[in-house]
């Protein structure tokens, strides 16, 4: 599945979304810079990782390499010039495209955060969980993180996953358009001037002569 | 001659703190922070932030504020404040009240910061 805004134009963007609880977080943020862009003439992609959002995948069983083979298949099939990913969702673009990546984070801290929250739920219930214990337990056995089932495998995988820096990419910080990061935001939020900025960095990228 | 009320108690204690530890983070810089985090997780306006006092509810208080939003709360206070945040560091006391987060970020700025922040 992906929602796509194809004109069949010269500049296509495959947009890469963030992973897991940001993902809901960052949905609207996403979908609104690619409306801006399809109004500024640039066809955008925005492909599920099987697994996610209306995969009909279970979650569960997918790793980092086949979501990472997955991103290459929207390469392939959507033929973009450039691509833009968001947070953990840098994490898995395809290194030969040109393009930017946004607030880019780590896997381990994307880990981190879902870690302490199981934590933290589980202290509110009374019982007391390390996270220590549970990477353990995750690496070996796969574990659910506040409704996310990460089988071992994708975990692993996290655990060691940093995005590709080699240049072809550029970094897009927060600093950069201004605001708080969506993803940061207790319920999933939008911001239109975000919106107009992300557009804007890319569209002068992709449309310059 | 009039009494009044004590306009800015937690600003008057601020400077007082600061003052005494000039190589350490002022007091006033971790709370600065904390409160930007805090407006930027919560969506809220600076004037609503700055109107947080020691005894403002926060874990339990705010709804919006589940296990998943004081998990990215930490991850943001580990990286503006340049902390770790351990299991054991959690207890409700902490998460409770804004002067109980703030208590805590400030005593972890001041333990890990202490060796090597002489030279900033």
């Amino acid at each position: 599945m992906a929602l796509t805004f194809d004109g069949n134009r010269e500049d296509r963007l495959l947009v890469l979304p963030a992973l897991f609880d940001e993902a809901n977080k960052m949905r609207r943020l996403t979908v609104e810079v690619m409306h801006r862009l399809d109004l500024s003439g640039v066809d955008t992609f925005l492909p599920d990782f099987t697994g996610c959002n209306e995969s009909l995948q279970p979650l569960a069983q997918q790793t980092l390499a086949n979501w990472r083979a997955g991103a290459e298949a929207a390469a392939a099939h959507f033929n973009p010039t450039h691509v833009f990913s968001i947070r953990a969702g840098c994490l898995l673009a395809p290194p030969h495209l040109p393009g930017w990546r946004y607030a880019a984070t780590t896997g381990a801290k994307a880990l981190r955060s879902l870690l302490r929250a199981r934590t933290i739920a589980a202290r509110e219930a009374g019982k007391t969980e390390k996270t220590d214990d549970l990477a353990i337990l995750a690496r070996k056995d796969g574990i659910e993180l506040v409704g996310w089932p990460i089988g071992a495998a994708l975990f692993a995988g996290l655990e060691q996953a940093v995005a590709n820096s080699d240049g072809q990419q550029a970094a897009i910080e927060q600093s950069d358009i201004g605001g708080a990061g969506l993803w940061l935001r207790a319920e999933a939020g939008e911001d239109p001037e975000q919106a107009d900025m992300l557009a804007a960095i890319i569209a002068m990228g992709m449309l310059e002569p | 001659m009039s009494i009044e009320p004590a306009k800015e108690p937690i600003v008057a204690c601020e400077k007082t703190e600061a003052s005494q530890s000039p190589l350490l983070p002022g007091r006033g810089t971790v709370d600065v922070h904390l409160r930007e985090i805090l407006r930027d997780v919560l969506a809220l306006d600076p004037e609503q932030v700055d109107r947080f006092d020691a005894d403002t509810g926060l874990f339990g208080h705010l709804p919006e504020l589940d296990s998943m939003a004081v998990a990215s709360l930490f991850t943001e206070m580990e990286d503006r404040l340049d902390i770790i945040i351990e299991d054991d560091d959690v207890d409700g006391e902490m998460l409770e009240t804004y002067g109980g987060l703030l208590t805590f970020a400030e005593g972890k700025t001041v333990t890990e910061n202490t060796p090597k922040d002489g030279s900033s």
